[in-house]
């Protein structure tokens, strides 16, 4: 892990862009996938910032700790992601969190999810497999998602096998991308909060009229 | 659950040991890793370095992610350094408005202003 962290090195603070002073909501979506899958690569190509690495410690049954001294203890272990941000507005801000999608890295999704308006799954077809554990854990957490395939090279299977392979349900939206240009996963982004624009509308017939009452 | 493959990092533990003081007391104060940190105050002679460091990063607001990178640390471990700031009054704490225990989904305003935010990109 940690020598992956490395390729978002920390940028010295004359680099860094500060948010607006009148920044006050922060808001977050995760994007999830396999090894190499393109995380960074997206984060990257949409961010204002240079992606930026962190790490969270882990103890050995899974649970964040608050507790160092379970680090002291070797009962912990740390475990790197990165993130990049958008400026929304004046007052908002969202942050795009890259995180590791396979099966042990769940209790650092746990923590990070808390709170996301959605994730984005970017499955990389030559591996498709990373991408079952991520998919079947947002279905079950209820945590709105779409499903991005990364081109590494030109794609061989339709979306509709694809989305079969993935075992897909039809309300989950698939499209392509490529990880590398802004405008592409701008698209990723957008179709995401398109999806959950649809969610929350369907969900919550009344919401517009209660919040519009005086 | 095994942790194969993801070795400890040998240099951490005696360092975040003291950066924290060797308190195991979680914060009282739920940050979020993306709760934006304002500073209220200078940083004083004497103060503890990354205290000190905290408050000159977050003279403009700046997300608890983005100081744990920023001071190479991990997020936990920021969270009790920000807890101390908080209690003794030189920083305040924005924390995010989408509260998930009260609303499965963010309310539509704030999807359509996420949505115009990022056409404009
Ligand atoms: N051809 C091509 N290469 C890509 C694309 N997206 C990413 N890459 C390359 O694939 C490699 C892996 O991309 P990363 O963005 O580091 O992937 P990641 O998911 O963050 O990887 P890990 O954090 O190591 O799991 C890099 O060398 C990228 O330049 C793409 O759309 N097309
Ligand atoms: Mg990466």
């Amino acid at each position: 892990m940690d020598s992956r962290s490395s390729d978002a090195a920390v940028l010295p603070p004359a680099a860094r862009t500060p948010l607006r002073s009148t920044a006050d909501n922060a808001l977050k979506i995760v994007v999830v996938g396999g090894f190499g899958a393109g995380k960074t690569t997206l984060v990257g190509s949409v961010s204002e910032i240079r992606p930026l690495a962190t790490e969270e410690v882990m103890t050995r049954a899974g649970i964040g700790v608050d507790d160092p001294s379970a680090v002291r203890d070797k009962r912990a272990t740390t475990v790197a992601f990165d993130f990049g941000r958008i400026t929304l507005s004046a007052e908002s801000v969202l942050y795009l969190f890259g995180a590791p999608g396979q099966e042990r890295f769940w209790f650092l999704w746990d923590r990070l999810f808390t709170g996301a308006l959605g994730a984005v799954v970017l499955v990389d077809t030559r591996r498709l497999d990373e991408s079952w554990y991520a998919i079947d854990r947002l279905e079950h957490h209820g945590t709105p998602f779409v499903v991005a395939r990364n081109n590494f090279e030109p794609p061989r299977h339709s979306l509709a096998e694809v989305r079969e392979a993935l075992d897909l349900s039809p309300g989950v939206p698939l499209l392509d991308c490529d990880a590398r240009d802004r405008e592409s996963s701008k698209q990723v982004l957008i179709e995401l909060v398109r999806h959950l624009y649809a969610r929350a509308e369907a969900e919550h017939p009344h919401r517009v009229e209660l919040e519009s009452a005086p | 659950m095994t942790r194969v493959g993801q070795p400890a990092r040998d240099d951490d533990p005696d360092r975040l040991y003291t950066v924290t003081g060797g308190r195991s007391q979680a914060p009282q104060h739920a940050f979020d890793v993306v709760t934006l940190i304002v500073s209220e105050d200078e940083p004083q002679p004497g103060m503890q370095s990354e205290h000190a460091r905290i408050l000159r990063l977050c003279a403009r607001p700046t997300a608890v992610v983005e100081v744990a990178a920023e001071l190479g640390l991990p997020v936990s471990v920021v969270k009790i350094l920000l807890g101390d700031l908080l209690e003794a009054g030189r920083i305040t704490a924005r924390h995010p408005r989408f509260v998930p225990a009260q609303a499965k989904l963010p309310d539509l305003d704030m999807l359509k202003q996420v949505l115009h935010g990022l056409q404009k990109l």
